[in-house]
């Protein structure tokens, strides 16, 4: 179960990643020997076994309704690239 | 529908922001309209190494919708990142439910808005708790400008309520709208203030034109930024006759093309192209090992099915069957909200009559609402001085027009009794014998009034009202014609 080069330029596009033809082709080799050592799994017989959500044996950890203090605006916005002191700033967007 | 031709398809996504104090997976304030990004911390922004915790508040508001809606509920419920790229969404992925939502597959029913009488239902697919984006403002008139954002709203507890596609008609569509509303606001679940976008709806539209004895589909649209409810209607009518003109000249059936998104613009009255669907896999969801998973037991959900009190359907049932009212006054006074039935039922159980309780409500007392913009909760006149007052009409003691004053005074002076308050106003009752006299006065002092009734004429007699109540302002008006009438007759 090896990936095509058009499945990898499908994957990038949604994570925003830019690559040149022969980038795909290598990186379908790379990735497509990844999903098949994963692919192991599959031998596996899972019949009847519950499926997982969560590796941890944990649930329901929840916390009261109470506000609490969070960043001032100064912090929140400090690590910004670009901001006009009140907002995040990033280049044009069209309205989605 | 008024072209037989094709039928319309619609299901509609709400997105509802319930009323909790602080954000669904961190202790960040929800209040709306504070200064930009003054609402934020580590795990709303996304900054690394933050991690999420659950509201407890959030799951309870949840449940309670799930089961109001007739969902069947999730005893294991889990949480999902829903993965795409936007500026608003700092941690590049929604915290949402993909696979196993809180709330399974429900319905609604509401009333028929060509027939109050009959109900409509629309089934509900699934019901599921998420967390709200930011705020982007765009540089509207050049694009040239940066995009600003607020991260305000990030992470605000949101539920999606997904229906089926059964909704017939934008008229439809709009009642359902209105009746969940209603319902939310009776549950306290959600303000489902439209302009603060705590209530958002997306239509998901086709149509199914006859065409030889078969029945052809057009391609789904999905219409975005519906912010009113007249928004709705008019995006729906409008898309029904842009799809059905645009099948006409291509042919286009929902096997040749992909999902569309629109953009409705309310105020060009047109919709927009946005973006053709990612696939559902693109967004590329997996369980969030940040979450542990929520068990819910049943026992939680036969204490919020015991806790809901009456809703909606119920008030108006109650209101025909015990009340007598008419399905369209139940309507009314129900639609008006919870407290505004409790004051009716407040007003019936001190003595008012239920239909003339009915009629103070939506008349007076819905206008006075309105005029000063307040809520039931802040009506000045208690009910059972508002029921003293219409037991006071019932008897006979006072007519409507000086009610309708006393019910002035009573605004004003709300601490007053009714009886103060029609006493101040010097509204007493009259005795007969005084009314007898005052008509006799009034025919002997106007004989071309007399000669006109005799001669048939018998609305001439209205020109006397005036002057009794003149000489008499607690002349009851309809009493005086009646004793005028009679006075007259009886010199024939």
């Amino acid at each position: 179960m090896s990936l095509t080069a058009d499945e990898v330029a499908k994957v990038a596009k949604l994570a925003r990643l830019t690559f040149e033809s022969e980038e795909l082709e290598k990186f379908a080799g790379q990735l497509g020997k990844i999903v098949d050592f994963v692919d192991q799994l599959s031998e596996v017989d899972t019949e009847g076994v519950e499926e997982m959500a969560h590796p941890l044996d944990v649930d329901s950890v929840v916390r009261p309704d109470v506000v609490t203090e969070g960043l001032s605006r100064d912090e929140s916005l400090a690590n910004s690239p670009s901001h006009d002191g009140e907002h995040f700033l990033v280049p044009p967007v069209m309205a989605r | 529908m008024s072209d037989p031709a094709y039928e319309l398809i619609v299901g509609l996504e709400v997105h509802v922001q319930l009323s909790t104090q602080s954000k669904l997976f961190c202790g960040c304030s929800t209040i709306f309209g504070a200064a930009s990004n003054t609402q934020v911390c580590p795990v709303c922004l996304g900054l690394p190494g933050a991690l999420p915790v659950l509201n407890a508040e959030a799951v309870e508001l949840a449940i309670r919708t799930g089961v109001a809606l007739n969902c069947e509920m999730a005893t294991f419920t889990k949480w999902d990142r829903k993965n795409y790229f936007y500026p608003d969404l700092p941690k590049g992925y929604q915290i949402s439910q993909f696979d196993k939502p809180i709330c399974g597959p429900g319905y609604l029913d509401f009333p028929d808005p060509e027939d109050s009488a009959s109900m409509l239902r629309v089934r509900l697919t699934r019901a599921h708790l998420e967390e709200d984006a930011g705020k982007s403002m765009h540089d509207e008139a050049a694009g040239k400008a940066d995009s600003r954002i607020d991260l305000n709203r990030t992470g605000t507890p949101l539920l999606e309520i997904v229906s089926e596609p059964d909704i017939r008609s934008a008229e439809a569509a709009k009642a359902y709208l209105t009746e969940l509303r209603l319902l939310l606001t009776y549950l306290g679940v959600s303000d489902c203030n439209m302009q603060e976008g705590s209530l958002r709806a997306d239509a998901n539209v086709n149509l199914h034109i006859e065409q030889n004895g078969t029945k052809v589909a057009t391609p789904i649209v999905e219409v975005k930024n519906l912010n009113s409810f007249r928004a709705v209607e008019r995006a729906l009518k409008y898309e029904a006759k842009r799809q059905y003109e645009h099948w006409q000249k291509t042919g286009q059936t929902i096997d040749d093309a992909a999902k569309q998104t629109r953009g409705w613009n309310d105020a060009a009255g047109v919709s927009t192209v946005q973006r053709e669907k990612e696939e559902s896999s693109d967004y590329r969801y997996f369980p969030d090992p940040d979450l542990v998973p929520l068990v819910i037991d049943e026992a939680r959900l036969e204490a919020a099915r015991a806790g809901l009190g009456e809703l909606p359907g119920a008030s108006r049932q109650r209101l025909r069957t015990e009340h007598g009212l008419k399905p369209y006054d139940a309507d009314v006074v129900t639609s008006q909200g919870r407290a505004m039935v409790e004051y009716f039922d407040q007003l019936v159980s001190a003595g008012a009559t239920a239909k003339r309780a009915s009629s103070w409500v939506q008349q007076d007392v819905m206008r006075t609402l309105k005029e000063q913009e307040w809520e039931v909760e802040q009506f000045p006149i208690t009910a059972p001085r508002l029921a003293e007052l219409l037991a006071a009409i019932e008897a006979g003691e006072i007519d409507n027009t000086r009610a309708k004053e006393v019910f002035q005074l009573l605004l004003e002076k709300p601490e007053l009794t009714s009886a103060d308050a029609m006493q101040e106003l010097g509204i007493e009752a009259v005795d007969q014998g005084e009314i007898e006299s005052l008509c006799q006065e009034l025919l002997d002092e106007n004989p071309k009034v007399v000669s006109q009734v005799l001669d048939g004429n018998a609305k001439a007699v209205g020109a006397l009202i005036g002057v009794a109540k003149k000489k008499n302002p607690n002349a009851d008006p309809r009493q005086v014609r009646e004793i005028c009438l009679r006075l007259i007759e009886a010199s024939r």
